[in-house]
């Protein structure tokens, strides 16, 4: 199969709002694909419909031919080994330093001897380059760092999937570039199937084999980066171009102006 | 924090527990007798024991010297028949000592008192205390009041 | 028409109330009915039981010094008006053991273990940290949650134990030690009034008043708006729930064991 994940018809509302109303959607094996769209469009969302955290209304989700949504407690839970998400935040332990953080899954889930697991989690520091901060605790570290031992920790177990929720968001453009580079080697050198959930068009542009456009709970457009830079429909390319009116209004909607000042 | 430290204070922890779980039961609920078994018994028979219960303390001049084990009936005189446990330290209690049942204070629980006799022979284990005086009851005496009252001139 | 908006209002705090209720007993039973797998779950349950028990020690010790010594010096102040004063021991033990060993260690406990594990939980779903190890396939509320609601639940009556061992002693150092209570009738009063009975009453609200108060103190972190607001509010609410149902419980418990009821 070459769709990792198939979404199909998917319905999902919270606290009465509409989040997407019939979605199709398909993410290829091995291949870097970006949802990306406006803030509050349900990109997280939709990351936590994937990994089962969330039910949709109506709709099937399937992984590696798995329906997600119908999935029992316990095979869910095993089926997501095979998925790693990093967080927005990062999202490390608090209370345990970097190395136990990674070490988590593997102790969780395997029964390595320590020595073993110890190699692996060195393995995976040297992949994201921290491998010198093994000791830290987490409030040591930087926004950036903390969020490239997460990546570490997300591909612990060696997953198939691997999803990252805003992962250039708030980073300086040094460690942003890193990220970058991080997401896109371990792609290509893992061949890892890749969700980018992002709003930093140029970033996504640049490593996305495909990418997904959501407005208003629909897929506005879809294609790789060439044939969607060349879409016709304008909420696409404000959206894109970042201009700052256009199919989204600048102004919120109000009573007329001359109305407000003279009541 | 070591994972060794840890498990050695929830130890300690659960040893405090432990303690003071029997504290509470021993020495505060009296679960078993606080004399232990070395105490040795005489028994006293008493016309009415009042409040007197089991554990109740045994005085004499004031001081704790054991306390009550057991209280049965006697079904032949219908008298009670108190077992006292005596701290093995006071073995001299001459044998005509006698045994009232007083009341802490106004108020209190009832407890049994010893005044010692004269007599050279002690009392020992198993021995009868003969002399008794049994409780004062309050209905009695108020009974006796009552009947003093209504009859001032009458029986002098 | 203002008196129609109190009552909407009145009526959305209720049903929100309500809610908040049916989740936290959907909550407990998915809490109470994961299968304990021993060997993982033990050394997270000892690490529990030091953060939430052996660091309350020193709190519940000394609290439950001073109001032994409290309860002393009051008793043997009141008693003395009757001549009663050789009752103090049963005074000061049957007070304790029966009412104030649980209840107000079951208060403290609340404030102090309770609130802490509100806050903590609180703070690993707001900065997604539950979120994420559910990703990785780790169920948080057995990894997470259960450990700190078993630890809750033991540490709750042996607590209760030492507050009411030392709660004891501290009458015993104030009525014989420094005013005077004959020693020897002190303890031998207390034990012909004291049952074991009271004790094992006494062991027996404690583990209600832990289960009680550890569920509401871990469901409100689990369930608290992720903000730094929101964690405030829940740590709030678990110390004023948690003593309502205390206080509530205590007077129904002792009912039921006093009899008649």
């Amino acid at each position: 199969m070459s769709n990792l994940v198939n979404i199909q018809g998917l319905y999902f509302n919270r606290s009465g709002r509409t989040i997407f109303s019939d979605i199709d959607l398909n993410i290829s094996r091995g291949k870097i694909t970006a949802i990306m769209g406006p803030s509050g469009c349900g990109k997280t969302t939709l990351l936590r419909l994937i990994g089962g955290q969330l039910k949709p209304k109506r709709g099937s989700i399937y992984v590696d031919g798995q329906l997600i949504n119908r999935l029992p407690r316990t095979r869910l839970y095993e089926i997501r080994r095979k998925m790693g998400v990093l967080f927005q935040s990062g999202a490390l332990f608090t209370n345990i330093n970097v190395f136990e953080n990674i070490a988590f899954p593997l102790r969780e889930h395997t029964e390595l001897a320590d020595f073993m697991i110890r190699d692996i989690v060195l393995m995976k520091l040297q992949s994201v380059g921290l491998r010198g901060a093994k000791n830290l605790m987490p409030n040591q570290l930087s926004g950036g760092m903390a969020r490239r031992v997460a990546l570490a920790r997300a591909i612990a177990l060696d997953p198939e999937l691997i999803m990252y929720d805003e992962p250039f968001t708030g980073l300086d453009p040094i460690a942003r570039g890193v990220i970058v580079k991080l997401v896109s080697d371990l792609n290509q050198a893992l061949g890892i199937t890749t969700i980018l959930v992002s709003h930093d068009v140029k970033e996504a542009l640049s490593i996305a084999d495909y990418i997904y456009v959501i407005a208003s709970g629909k897929i506005i457009g879809q294609g790789a980066p060439e044939k969607l830079r060349e879409d016709k429909n304008p909420e696409v390319q404000q959206f894109l171009r970042g201009l700052p009116d256009g199919v989204v209004p600048f102004h919120y909607p109000a009573i007329d102006y001359t109305q407000d000042l003279l009541s | 924090m070591s994972e060794r430290i840890i498990v050695i204070w929830v130890g300690l922890f659960m040893l405090f527990g432990i303690l003071a779980l029997l504290t509470l039961a021993f020495k505060v609920s009296g679960l078993s007798s606080a004399i232990g078994n070395d105490g040795y018994n005489l028994t006293a028979a008493f016309d009415n024991v009042g409040g007197l219960k089991v554990r109740s303390p045994v005085s004499l001049a004031g001081v704790h010297i054991g306390e009550v084990s057991a209280i049965k009936l006697d079904n032949v005189q219908f008298k009670a028949i108190v077992t006292l446990k005596i701290d093995p330290k006071y073995q001299q209690l001459p044998i005509d000592t006698s045994a009232s049942i007083l009341t802490q204070g106004l108020l209190g629980a009832n407890y049994i008192n010893l005044t010692p006799g004269f007599a050279h022979t002690v009392l020992k284990n198993g021995g009868i205390v003969q002399d008794t005086h049994p409780a004062l009851i309050l209905e009695d005496l108020i009974g006796q009041l009552i009947f003093s009252l209504k009859s001032p001139g009458g029986k002098k | 028409m203002l008196i129609l908006d109190k009552l909407r209002l009145l009526g959305q705090v209720g049903l929100e109330l309500l809610m908040s209720l049916g989740r936290s007993g959907l909550f407990l039973t998915q809490l109470l009915i994961r299968k304990p797998q021993f060997k993982r779950s033990f050394p997270l349950l000892i690490e529990q039981l030091y953060f939430i028990g052996v660091l309350s020690l020193v709190i519940i010790a000394l609290s439950g010094l001073f109001i032994g010594m409290v309860v002393g010096l009051q008793g043997y102040n009141t008693l003395n008006g009757f001549g009663a004063s050789e009752q103090l021991g049963q005074l000061v033990a049957l007070s304790v053991v029966r009412e104030l060993g649980p209840v107000v260690t079951a208060l403290l406990f609340a404030g102090r273990a309770g609130s802490a594990l509100t806050a903590e939980v609180g703070l690993m779903k707001s900065t997604e940290q539950l979120a994420s190890m559910e990703m990785m396939g780790v169920d948080p509320l057995w990894r997470v949650i259960a450990p700190r609601f078993w630890g809750g639940f033991i540490a709750m009556p042996l607590l209760m134990v030492i507050f009411s061992a030392v709660a004891i002693w501290g009458g015993y150092l104030v009525g014989v030690v420094w005013l005077g209570v004959d020693g020897g009738t002190f303890w031998s009063a207390m034990q012909a009034t004291v049952n074991f009975n009271d004790v094992v009453n006494g062991i027996i609200k404690s583990i209600v008043f832990g289960g009680v108060v550890t569920w509401i103190a871990v469901f409100q972190g689990y369930d608290t708006v992720p903000t730094a607001q929101g964690i405030g509010l829940a740590t709030t609410r678990t110390v004023v729930y948690s003593s309502l149902a205390v206080l509530g419980l205590d007077f129904i418990l002792t009912a039921v064991m006093m009899g008649g009821w």
